[in-house]
């Protein structure tokens, strides 16, 4: 039996950007919360030693173990799904802050055409522009109406950004100006110019400038060491939980962080959560943590999997369409790209942050005419400077050997003159692809992985193509030398080399309970007083980062609960 | 310096060695052989004397069997070749990095799911093998002997230069059929470690005093790029290590 422990208001599972942002929004209105975390506290201490690309970038320092829990996969389900033994395609996070901590920084936000998608798409093309099998629906929320929530992360994490001129309206600038440009950027920035199209600069959660949040937190500006993406920050200038909203709830004296602390069910009666249990992986006691509402912020993977191993919701079933848990998961078409070798010139590559960068949104969302295209949406188009690093950037033209002599020597000579334009595609939801719970493997605990069923599409084939030529000629414009390198091609979805860590859905919004598992503010249709925070709510993903659209979901759902725990309970509207 | 060193590694001194067998006679050291193996004491380092270099004490082996890192030195030094640009993947230690690596969790597939059941997957699925690591590794170096074994009746590391790289295309392009492993799978991890050996933080054994970074530019532990982001010039910098931060 479970050691039953004293009731809270709310038990919140996971702490990172989720978790902490309604940790700090309702302790600040006097609510009691805990927060559950699996893994290790963490600080801005922790990163002495930061600036070690093997033990960080290559040995995945900060992610989830593997050897406890993974994930399994196939493309298809008359195919066995096997699981993900070591990392590649994403990188899943653990501890206080969680992937919060370790991600670049880029945070955009999803346009008006994404939260409206079915609907815009069918009143401009029609309803056949829409293919077979492809599930996309409304989000059950407009742009206009997240927007003061998209503002408030932005200050919070103090957002360094311009105006998008493409992108949706915004009621106020940045909190903070732009971060600096490097001659890279402004050569994408001129190059697209040239072409007629918008450059502005990337949205960046490494902090331009020293600044000080709504909130009263004061941070450091950003250093452009180049290590970002995998790394912690040790000056605290790249917003991550941590130093943001954590420290927020903590102070008020109304946040109790359990690290160590494995969440493996939800506890149910009747139509209500009536708290969780877990296990303390010091001691392996099970727990049982009683709360008025239960929230999970606990990553797309988790989320969706606490909800079925807790049979809470109604499980998706791909065969006939209907059930939500586990629907339209969604990935990232990172394929389509190009890259440009430049002989007679050397850059600064060592040099940069997450999201020092620049971009066109003009073949992003719906903000060009799609009428003689084979795929809706499109991408965001970046050129980033992130800092490269030298074990992993080794990049030769075509045609040279991969190892040897002439290997060296080319890798050596381009480390410094190679430069990438980048498309991020957009993914739409289809309806055999989904997570649901494997029948063969278990954890650590004896409990079912979650299990992906996914696989690239047509739609994602020709947009990764149209978009991999857009970024060829940005590229030559730029001046590139004749040995370029367009990647047309996008195959099979390869769970084996690194493609983004931005996996959406499986407890997706919307506005009825027949297709969507929650509400606007992120409120369970069939559970109200559970709210699923996270990614795991998009219907389908954006040609962007999810962090920023994430972000304001968070304060939405922060706002929701202190409403259904103020009107004493029922469904939110 | 170097003689010193080794001397207090030894369980058995060279002193106490003779000592125990009675050359040395009333703590008066015997003239001739005896005299010539205690050695002369060091004079003090004068002040302006460059320091003599200490010796690497990460440069044994954890893992491999002397006959292992041979093969595997000879391999990465045809990866990563000595030439005009600066030293190889044998002089930066890879080999030492990889044998480091091998000895640790990396090698153990510690933080890696190895339960089972297991099933051949697709390529798309990734890795579905049982073995570790440090397995495919001793598999792959002794298929490396056995291949060069049957076209040249020689050990890998006994090959021209010439000999060795056509072994290890062999590999790379799975000409090589191997039953437990995958020759190509092998060789990747063989590339992959090389590089890592090559431009890892020295602290793991490789990239001996920062040379691969320097070949590369590569600036390695600064703290800040704030005074050169913006400029247009390209900027040279002396590298940094995370010793130096440690002790800076």
């Amino acid at each position: 039996m479970a050691r039953k422990l004293p009731k809270v208001d709310v038990v919140v599972v996971g702490v990172g950007w989720g978790g902490g942002i309604i940790a700090s929004e309702l302790t600040k209105q006097g609510l009691n919360v805990v927060g559950l975390e699996r893994g290790k506290e963490r600080k801005t201490e922790d990163y002495f030693m930061v600036h070690d690309e093997l033990r960080y970038a290559l040995r995945y320092e900060m992610m989830q173990d593997l050897s406890k829990e993974t994930i399994t996969f196939r493309s298809k389900t008359n195919v066995r799904a096997l699981p993900m033994r070591s990392y590649g395609s994403f990188l899943l996070g653990t501890g206080l802050g969680g992937s919060g901590v370790h991600w670049n920084g880029q945070t955009f936000r999803f346009l008006p055409y994404d939260f409206e998608i079915r609907s815009k798409t069918i009143e401009r093309y029609g309803e056949k522009k829409i293919p077979d099998g492809m599930t996309i629906q409304d989000w059950g929320i407009t742009y206009d109406e997240l927007e003061p929530y998209f503002d408030r992360f932005e200050q919070m994490a103090g957002i360094a950004g311009e105006e998008n001129p493409l992108g949706g309206k915004r009621s106020k600038p940045y909190p903070v100006p732009p971060m600096k440009t490097t001659p890279a950027l402004r050569m994408f920035g001129e190059a697209t110019k040239k072409l007629k199209l918008n450059p502005f600069m990337m949205p960046s959660a490494n902090l331009s400038e020293a600044y000080t949040n709504p909130d009263g937190v004061s941070r450091a500006a950003c250093q452009y060491c180049g290590f970002c993406e995998r790394f912690g920050c040790e000056y605290g200038a790249k917003a991550d939980p941590v130093v943001t909203v954590i420290p927020i709830a903590k102070k008020s004296g109304k946040f109790e962080i359990r690290t160590h602390s494995h969440v493996r069910r939800i506890l149910h009666s009747g139509n209500k959560a009536t708290g969780v249990m877990y296990t303390d992986v010091t001691t392996g006691e099970e727990i049982e943590q009683p709360a008025d509402i239960v929230v999970l912020t606990s990553y797309v993977f988790n989320n969706s999997r606490l909800l079925l191993l807790s049979k809470l919701g109604r499980p998706y079933d791909p065969n006939t369409g209907k059930g939500v848990i586990g629907k339209n998961y969604a990935y990232q078409v990172i394929r389509g790209g190009a890259v440009g070798f430049f002989d007679d010139r050397e850059f600064n590559v060592f040099a940069g942050a997450g999201a020092l960068g620049m971009s066109i949104d003009d073949f992003n969302g719906d903000n060009f005419d799609h009428s003689d295209l084979n795929f809706i949406h499109g991408a965001n188009i970046a050129i980033s400077q992130t800092g490269q690093r030298p074990i992993a950037n080794n990049k030769v033209p075509a045609g040279t050997p991969s190892w040897g002599k002439e290997f060296k020597a080319a890798s050596i000579k381009y480390y410094t003159r190679v430069l990438s334009v980048g498309a991020q595609g957009a993914s739409m939801p289809f309806r055999h692809h989904f997570l649901d719970l494997d029948p063969t493997y278990k954890d650590v605990f004896g409990d079912p992985l979650i299990r992906i069923t996914y696989d690239f599409e047509e739609q994602d084939r020709q947009l990764a193509q149209y978009c991999a030529d857009k970024c060829g000629e940005i590229i030559k414009a730029m001046g590139a030398t004749d040995k370029i390198e367009i990647n047309r091609k996008l195959g099979p979805y390869d769970i084996t080399p690194y493609q983004s860590t931005h996996n959406t859905g499986g407890v997706i919004m919307g506005a009825s309970t027949e297709t969507s598992a929650v509400n606007h503010y992120l409120q369970m249709w069939d559970a109200e007083n559970v709210f699923v925070v996270g990614a795991s709510a998009f219907a389908h993903n954006s040609g962007y980062n999810p962090t920023g659209t994430m972000g304001a979901l968070s304060y939405r759902a922060a706002e929701g609960i202190l409403k259904y725990s103020k009107s004493g309970g029922g469904l939110l509207v | 310096m170097l003689e010193q060193h080794d001397r207090k590694e030894q369980p058995v001194s060279r002193r106490s060695f003779l000592k125990n067998s009675g050359l040395v006679l009333g703590g008066l050291v015997v003239g001739g052989v005896a005299g010539s193996l205690l050695g002369k004491q060091q004079a003090p380092q004068q002040p302006g004397e460059t320091p003599a270099p200490t010796a690497d004490f990460n440069q044994a082996l954890m893992y491999f069997s002397p006959e292992q890192f041979k093969v595997v030195d000879a391999a990465c030094e045809r990866i990563y070749p000595e030439d005009e640009l600066g030293p190889g993947a044998k002089a930066l230690g890879a080999a030492y990095f990889i044998d480091h690596q091998l000895a640790g969790e990396w090698g153990f597939n510690a933080r890696d799911y190895m339960q089972g059941p297991f099933y051949p997957g697709e390529v798309t699925q990734g890795y579905q093998g049982r073995l570790k690591r440090r397995e495919i590794f001793d598999i792959g170096i002794q298929e490396m002997n056995n291949y060069s074994n049957s076209l040249h009746n020689a050990r890998f590391y006994e090959l021209t230069p010439e000999q060795q790289d056509t072994v290890l295309k062999a590999f790379e392009t799975d000409e090589v059929k191997l039953t437990t492993i995958s020759a190509s799978a092998f060789f990747a991890m063989l590339r992959a470690t090389t590089l890592e050996g090559v431009y890892a933080d020295p602290l793991y054994g490789g990239n001996k005093n920062m040379d691969g970074w320097r070949m590369k530019k590569f600036p390695g532990n600064q703290m800040a790029y704030t005074q050169i982001i913006e400029q247009d010039e390209f900027a040279k910098m002396e590298p940094l290590s995370l010793r130096d931060h440690q002790h800076g």
